[in-house]
């Protein structure tokens, strides 16, 4: 046991981001420099810790990643004043008008083939499925038209094979839409209320979506096991995940939470990058409804995104590297 | 032409954006004999009644950044960032002196929250250092620092690291060797003393764009 006149220690300005007290340790348990003794100012200088704190109240990586930085105003002169108010004029009253009007004839059409084929073909299942999924498919695509949306998809399209788990970056709801149009994919999403979570009851549930709810303490298991049944089913949509757990603003990702990793299948990424000249596809959902977002994408000159499907990494590279 | 940009940029902002319901100015709350207008953006005199308040230590380009920020982190626009929006800064959180500084910054509006970082500017000199560093071990406000004092924040610092009497031992041992004892209480003049004339690094950069 140390006796007191025998404390001896080096001096702090070593390590400014470790708090000094660390060098007190008995010996064997850190490199003991035999400096200046510790002062009273060292003990009580805790101003690298304090220095942290108030960096990190200042400005922070995390909060970054949810920054939507507003765009510049870029018609502040006499020429271009003019040209942009005739933009928003064809924008606000020849495209918007178009497009509702697009969507409108796309919903019709959807929901008086899927709501007979619904009711009718009750006993035969497997019909049924692949109609409804061709059907999503088909308003997925009014959807991205309705936003005059180019997407351009780049890699091989996924297949369907059991065990298998798609993984993307979130940006806004509208990811889903975008992927979906291509390929049906189930997700796994939140239960959001109102028209929102209507859709989801009743038309996202025949593509095999799986809900959950953030806030029930037992769901977590529930969901997990309707993960595990999805993923083992041959003839399940395949199972689309957002990492993320929420949308980010497309700058940067947050880090992904695992439970996408351990479904014991191979985990396939895409990633969805949104172009920011057209419009900022970010769902700032503190800020936005969803409503105010399909207004805003509906109202821009255009929604242009690529989205790669990545090959799939070894296991273990993936789990190290996020 | 400056009256054009303004009136364009205005009404730009108001075809890009949804109108927001106006909110209450964080700083009309605080400042007795402001305008009380009913809006979300500083004004010159808002920010000059910040800058009076922080004696001067932060620009007003830093000030403006600073309002960007606790306007981020205050969610609801309440007027001021409770103790759970400081915890959701993962770096905060992690801090060891996270409990600490909370109980200094929670419920802080924009002013006081100014005020309290402006120990961290540049232009802020080593008394305005000492005394920020004086009220986070001064945790019941009696305006002096008993032993007890410093052996919490010895605590939190060093954790699971040490034990309760390997911190008192050097505790008391440190303390006898600045002439202090166990019984002794600091006040801010002893702790100026005891910092004397080294340099306190403790500064904060606040990211202007």
């Amino acid at each position: 046991m140390d006796t007191p006149g025998n404390l001896k220690t080096s001096i702090s300005e070593l390590d400014l981001d470790r708090p000094n007290i660390e060098d007190y340790l008995p010996s064997g348990t850190s490199i003991q420099e035999p400096l200046d003794k510790l002062s009273l100012r060292d003990l009580l200088d805790i101003s690298p810790t304090l220095t942290e704190a108030a960096g990190a109240i200042v400005d922070d990586s995390f909060t970054r990643c949810f920054k939507s930085n507003p765009p510049e105003p870029w018609n502040w002169n006499v020429y271009l004043f003019p040209l942009w108010c005739c933009g928003v004029v064809i924008r606000y009253g020849i495209l918007f008008p178009v497009r509702v009007l697009v969507l409108a004839i796309g919903w019709i059409i959807f929901l008086s083939s899927y709501i007979p084929v619904h009711l009718l073909l009750k006993g035969h299942d497997k019909l049924r499925k692949k109609i409804e999924r061709s059907l999503v498919e088909v308003i997925c695509m009014f959807f991205v038209a309705s936003w005059t949306g180019v997407v351009k998809y780049h890699g091989p399209r996924p297949s369907r094979r059991p065990k298998q788990v798609f993984v993307a970056n979130h940006t806004s709801m509208i990811d889903f839409i975008v992927l979906e149009q291509m390929t049906p994919f189930a997700v796994i999403m939140q239960k959001h209320p109102g028209w929102v979570g209507l859709l989801q009851s009743t038309i996202l549930e025949s593509v095999g979506c799986i809900w959950f709810h953030r806030s029930e303490a037992k769901d977590r298991e529930i969901v997990a096991k309707k993960l595990r049944d999805h993923v083992q089913g041959a003839d399940n949509n395949p199972l689309l995940i957002f990492p993320e757990g929420t949308c980010v603003n497309n700058h940067y990702t947050v880090m992904f939470k695992k439970g996408a990793f351990e479904l014991d299948s191979t985990v396939c990424p895409i990633a969805i990058k949104y172009n920011k000249i057209f419009v900022d596809a970010f769902w700032n959902s503190r800020k936005q409804s969803f409503t105010t977002h399909l207004l805003q994408l509906m109202t821009s000159w255009a929604v242009v995104c690529d989205v790669w499907y990545l090959e799939t990494p070894k296991s273990e590279t993936w789990r190290d590297s996020h | 032409m400056y009256v054009c940009m303004y009136v364009c940029t205005r009404t730009s902002a108001i075809f890009l954006y949804p109108l927001h319901p106006p909110v209450a100015s964080p700083i009309s709350a605080s400042l007795p004999d402001s305008m009380g207008t009913a809006s979300s953006v500083l004004t010159q005199y808002d920010i000059e009644g910040v800058q009076q308040h922080c004696h001067n230590l932060f620009s007003q380009h830093e000030i403006v950044s600073l309002y960007q920020r606790f306007c981020q982190l205050d969610r609801n626009a309440k007027g001021f960032i409770s103790a759970d929006e400081f915890l959701s800064v993962p770096e905060f959180a992690m801090n060891p002196l996270s409990q600490r500084l909370l109980k200094m910054v929670d419920g802080l509006n924009f002013k006081d929250f100014v005020a309290f970082l402006s120990a961290f500017s540049a232009k802020a000199n080593m008394e305005q250092k000492i005394g920020l560093i004086f009220h986070v071990y001064d945790s019941d406000r009696n305006g002096k620092i008993s032993f007890n004092d410093i052996l919490e924040v010895l605590q939190d610092l060093s954790g699971v690291f040490m034990s309760n009497e390997q911190r008192e031992k050097v505790l008391v041992q440190v303390l006898k060797e600045a002439g202090y004892t166990r019984e002794s209480y600091l006040m801010l003049d002893d702790f100026i003393k005891v910092f004397g004339n080294s340099g306190l690094k403790m500064e904060v950069e606040i990211p202007v764009d």
